[in-house]
């Protein structure tokens, strides 16, 4: 008699812990931040009158990992937005949720799942990466959760009928043109070498430069950006002996391949698309860097308008500058804020909003087709000088 | 191009880039030999893959790193130095890396091998142990410096030093095989004509003989982790001498070339993991170039496989504890 009344007491007890921790707040790898930073009052928002409780915005990509910086420089730049957001919206506390991905695939589906369970999430800036987007993706359309991408590049991306997939820059169905175009008249290059890292991206930028360059690509290689040895490759290029080489891929391995082709006595010239523009491919590459360039769909900071209150708000709030993609991410925060300050406070009618409506952004004007792409797409050119990225200027 | 690449092989690359495929092969073979000498020489004594021995080597990497900065050498032009000045830093740097990998070996055998030996528990035990710990190591790494690379300065001239049949070799790729060979003569001459390196023969031979015989097992298990903690220690001054970078992960990846050139090369016999790790470097170029660097690893494992098929001991078979004639 009295066993069982302990095991009946201790099976309450456990269903009810069950029961709490099912119907409580999944966190997972999510963490809360609200309005703390230091921020100027420009970007998003309307006149401060916005009125809501208990949304989110999720930021999902690399925040660890090879590729951390690019993820990194987009989490910030939606957190200064919901932060300038919140400061002006006292009666409108939006937090921000984030969902580490490490830039891989492989963890997306699951980190996902979380976000969709995490019902305070209302719109994601992100997924930052073109391959854990064609995984997440799916999962977040059929929860009717709207994704604003600052980043993924992937032009496939945008052709599967997905309703809740938002592009904020140009794919590569223009970059990949735009870096071949700019091998092509600007490099004069007649021989050229395509190197990809397997990458959804990777794969799909330095396929669509060696479709547009054509004949005048006389090699390819595929290489594992894991590895730390590229000589095959390199003795592939020193093979061909091109006049560029043009590399498909994020910044860490690009570092290393431009170091071990300088070493092997390779001139050509490297180019890459913008899963490098960042300072860390710099720091892998050493002296190899200089002379590079560097495409990307991202206007550079300094060159548009706004530009300079944001640098100086990302500045003042991170104690760093802001990175590739932090304006783009600034940007699609403001539009999903911009919904919810208008009333759209669920994910249906957050989705609804910012697949029909405009916001004028400090990067560009974000309107989206039925696809989910921008029409107002730029391809801008970087090089490295004197250790440092420069902003070359417009490509197309 | 996937397709067309494997069904046709680029026989002319091979041909015309041999001997440079064959320099950069033999160059990272040799990073591999070195950190499989640690992952035979524990198997032959203690019948356990010690998966941290990639962890044992990233720390060697970072070793040599802080060498430089404690000699106030920082990344850029002036880290250039040459005769006696760039031997000196070398060997600062070779010292160091040393220490710290074999530390951290002793430290290793330790905490996560030597209470589950004493308390009887089965090879399972160990070998997840040994997993933890090489996560353990890692995570604590990344805690400690981040995840992104970390350079190290270039503090020799990369000159070509001559050419053979148009292949153009440098000092460095030089250095690195030299380099490796010789730590790994020392090696085979420790253990096989002193004192100490007949324990080691004895315990991976016959363990209880060996106790009846007056060895110290505790000490010359001791000692074998101690030796594969030096081996990668040299391999880690090598890796950041030539690639330049290092970072928490870097391990992993050699670790699991090095753990496949031991097995290649005959698990449990020194010149295997020096026969394996060249091999497998050799392969891994030969097969970039035939069939693209895509299929670099399937390749590598594709002959490992092969090679098993055939002489299942691997290349060399036998056994660290096999008496010589």
């Amino acid at each position: 008699m009295r066993a069982s009344k302990i095991f009946g007491a201790g099976a309450l007890l456990l269903s009810l812990t069950l029961f709490a921790a099912a119907c409580g707040d999944d966190s997972g790898s999510s963490s809360a931040t609200t309005a703390g930073g230091a921020a100027s009052s420009g970007g998003g928002g309307e006149a401060g009158a916005a009125k809501c409780s208990g949304l989110a915005i999720g930021f999902f990509g690399a925040l660890t990992g090879d590729s951390a910086n690019l993820g990194v420089n987009i989490e910030q730049g939606a957190e200064l937005a919901v932060d300038q957001f919140n400061k002006a919206n006292p009666d409108c506390q939006v937090a921000v949720k984030k969902f580490d991905s490490q830039g891989s695939p492989d963890q997306a589906p699951q980190l996902a799942k979380q976000a969709i369970d995490d019902k305070s999430v209302v719109g994601i800036v992100g997924p930052a990466f073109s391959g854990e987007s064609k995984v997440a993706d799916p999962l977040f359309n059929e929860a009717g959760l709207g994704l604003i991408t600052p980043s993924a590049t992937n032009p496939g991306l945008a052709d599967n009928g997905w309703k809740v997939f938002h592009r904020a820059l140009g794919n590569d169905a223009s970059q990949g043109p735009g870096a071949a175009t700019y091998i092509d008249t600007t490099l004069k290059a007649q021989k050229v070498f395509v190197i990809d890292d397997a990458s959804e991206y990777g794969k799909g930028l330095a396929d669509q430069v060696s479709n547009q360059l054509g004949s005048k690509v006389v090699g390819t290689d595929t290489i594992d950006p894991t590895a730390t040895d590229f000589s095959a490759t390199v003795t592939k290029v020193k093979d061909a002996s091109p006049d560029a080489v043009f590399f498909g891929g994020y910044y860490a391995a690009a570092g290393l391949l431009s170091k071990q082709l300088r070493d092997a006595g390779v001139t050509a010239t490297l180019v890459f698309g913008d899963g490098v523009l960042d300072p860390g491919y710099i720091e892998a590459a050493g002296d190899a860097a200089e002379g590079a360039i560097i495409t990307c769909p991202c206007a550079p900071v300094d060159k548009i308008a706004g530009g300079a209150d944001f640098q100086k708000a990302y500045n003042d709030q991170f104690k760093a500058d802001a990175g590739t993609y932090s304006a783009e991410a600034y940007d699609a925060a403001n539009f999903f804020l911009a919904g919810i300050a208008s009333g759209a406070q669920d994910r249906e009618s957050l989705n609804t909003y910012i697949s029909t409506q405009s916001y004028v952004g400090i990067t560009k004007t974000l309107k989206f087709d039925e696809k989910g792409e921008v029409s107002d797409v730029a391809i801008y050119a970087s090089t490295v000088k004197d250790g440092k990225i420069v902003s070359v200027g417009l490509i197309q | 191009m996937l397709a067309t690449s494997f069904v046709h092989p680029d026989w002319g690359l091979l041909h015309d880039q041999f001997w440079a495929l064959t320099v950069g092969g033999l160059t990272a073979g040799s990073i591999y030999a070195l950190v499989a000498l640690g992952y035979t020489m524990v198997y032959g004594v203690l019948r356990l893959i010690n998966f941290a021995n990639s962890e044992i080597f990233m720390i060697g990497t970072f070793g040599a790193l802080f060498a430089t900065k404690w000699l106030g050498i920082a990344p850029g032009a002036d880290a250039i130095h040459t005769g006696f000045y760039l031997v000196l830093i070398m060997g600062v740097c070779l010292i160091v890396a040393m220490a710290f990998s074999g530390t951290a070996a002793v430290a290793l055998e330790r905490v996560a091998y030597r209470p589950l030996r004493k308390r009887g528990a089965t090879r399972l035990a160990a070998l997840i142990s040994a997993i933890g710990a090489s996560l353990a190591i890692q995570e604590f790494v990344a805690f400690r410096r981040g995840r992104n690379f970390e350079a190290f300065p270039r503090v020799a001239n990369r000159d070509v030093l001559f050419t053979f049949f148009g292949a153009e070799i440098r000092t460095d790729q030089v250095f690195v095989i030299v380099g490796a060979l010789v730590m790994m003569v020392l090696l085979d001459q420790f253990v096989n004509r002193t004192r100490l390196g007949r324990g080691i023969r004895a315990v991976a031979q016959d363990s209880e003989t060996a106790t009846l015989m007056g060895v110290n097992i505790d000490r010359v298990v001791m000692l074998t982790f101690l030796l594969g903690g030096i081996m990668a220690g040299s391999a880690g001054l090598l890796f950041v001498f030539f690639f330049e970078v290092t970072k928490y992960n870097i391990g992993f990846i050699i670790g699991i070339k090095a753990f496949t050139a031991a097995v290649l090369g005959g698990i449990g016999n020194l010149r295997g993991a020096l026969l394996g790790g060249l091999v497998l470097g050799l392969i891994e170029n030969y097969g970039s170039a035939l069939w693209g660097t895509q299929w670099k690893d399937p390749i590598a494992f594709l002959v490992l496989v092969l090679v098993l098929m055939v002489r299942p001991t691997g290349l060399l078979g036998e056994a660290l504890g096999k008496a010589r004639a």
